[in-house]
């Protein structure tokens, strides 16, 4: 299944948003997520599955003003 | 100093955390200065962003998520959802940009992401201009904070329209208010403190000093000096000069 993770297409095995977390070694960072443009809870991830074409954004805290 | 969402800062400097030399001054700008609060930000995972979050925590100030680089309200309402759970605090610095020159906010935008935020249970902080009924909406939309632009940010002018700021500042006595952006001297926090504004929020003109460090503190004692002298009640300027030195008394030579 493709999915665009942070912009970049990943073929991923991963069928929920925790499972591909997993697969791209983001498993235990600290990181929040986005599907297709909407927030994706951190309670949500293991019970929303992934869809090809899916675009997921995963961030993590940086620098700011 | 009037409270932020129920909460009372020990300084009246914010800082933010981009641009330093190195993780290493970032931190020591923050020890030296005591600012308060520090803004962060969201950006795709890039591998640094868990060393950086030890880092925040470590200094042990509040903080305070940015939606920096949104130019929708839809994005910014995005962003703030994942900075709540990524720093799990209910504080936003909400920008909505509608320029990229300026880096000005989008007014509407703004409102509507403010409006839709708060009703979410955010406490928004909205990064917004001097314009009074700007100012009158996003306090009906649920904001309790402003923070309107000293001047764009990263500029360095200072306070770009002393009148504008004064007359906001009068016009919601009871409104806890942060200049945020476009300081770039100790002046600029001191002055805007003087004016009555409850905190100063800047990072280039400390981040890119050459003295990173001593330019916090400088920025701390110039808006702890400036929240005194406010607090102190400050005389009223005159046109014409007025003798200090008694004139009885004086010898007739």
């Amino acid at each position: 299944m493709k999915i665009e993770v942070n912009g970049t297409a990943q073929e991923l095995t991963a069928a929920t948003v925790a499972e591909a977390l997993s697969e791209l070694g983001w498993g235990t960072a600290r990181v929040a997520t986005a599907l297709n443009g909407e927030f994706l809870s951190k309670a949500a991830r293991p019970t929303t599955p992934l869809r090809d074409g899916d675009r997921l954004e995963v961030l993590a805290p940086m620098q700011g003003g | 100093m009037r409270k932020f969402y129920g909460v009372s800062l020990d300084s009246p400097l914010m800082l933010g955390t981009a641009q330093y030399p190195s993780p290493a001054v970032l931190e020591a700008a923050f020890r030296s200065s005591g600012a308060s609060v520090a803004t962060v930000s969201l950006r795709r995972e890039g591998g640094q962003g868990q060393a950086f979050w030890d880092i925040i925590r470590g200094l042990g100030v509040h903080v305070l998520p940015n939606t920096a680089g949104c130019y929708s309200a839809r994005e910014a309402i995005t962003t703030a959802q994942m900075a709540r759970e990524m720093f799990e605090t209910n504080w936003i610095k909400l920008e909505v940009i509608g320029h990229a020159d300026t880096l000005q906010p989008d007014p509407f935008g703004l409102l509507e992401a403010t409006e839709a935020l708060a009703t979410d249970g955010f406490e928004v902080f909205p990064y917004t201009t001097e314009d009074q009924v700007l100012a009158a909406r996003l306090l009906e939309a649920g904001a309790t904070v402003l923070m309107p632009w000293g001047a764009p940010i990263g500029s360095g002018l200072g306070l770009n329209n002393r009148y504008g700021l004064k007359t906001l500042r009068a016009a919601f006595p009871d409104v806890p208010m942060v200049i945020d952006a476009g300081l770039g001297l100790p002046s600029h926090a001191a002055d805007a403190m003087e004016m009555g504004f409850d905190a100063v929020l800047l990072n280039t003109a400390v981040a890119q000093a050459g003295d990173p460090v001593a330019m916090a503190r400088a920025f701390a004692l110039a808006a702890q000096a400036g929240a005194l002298a406010q607090a102190a009640d400050p005389m009223e300027p005159r046109d014409m000069a007025a003798p200090s030195t008694p004139v009885i008394g004086k010898a007739w030579l």
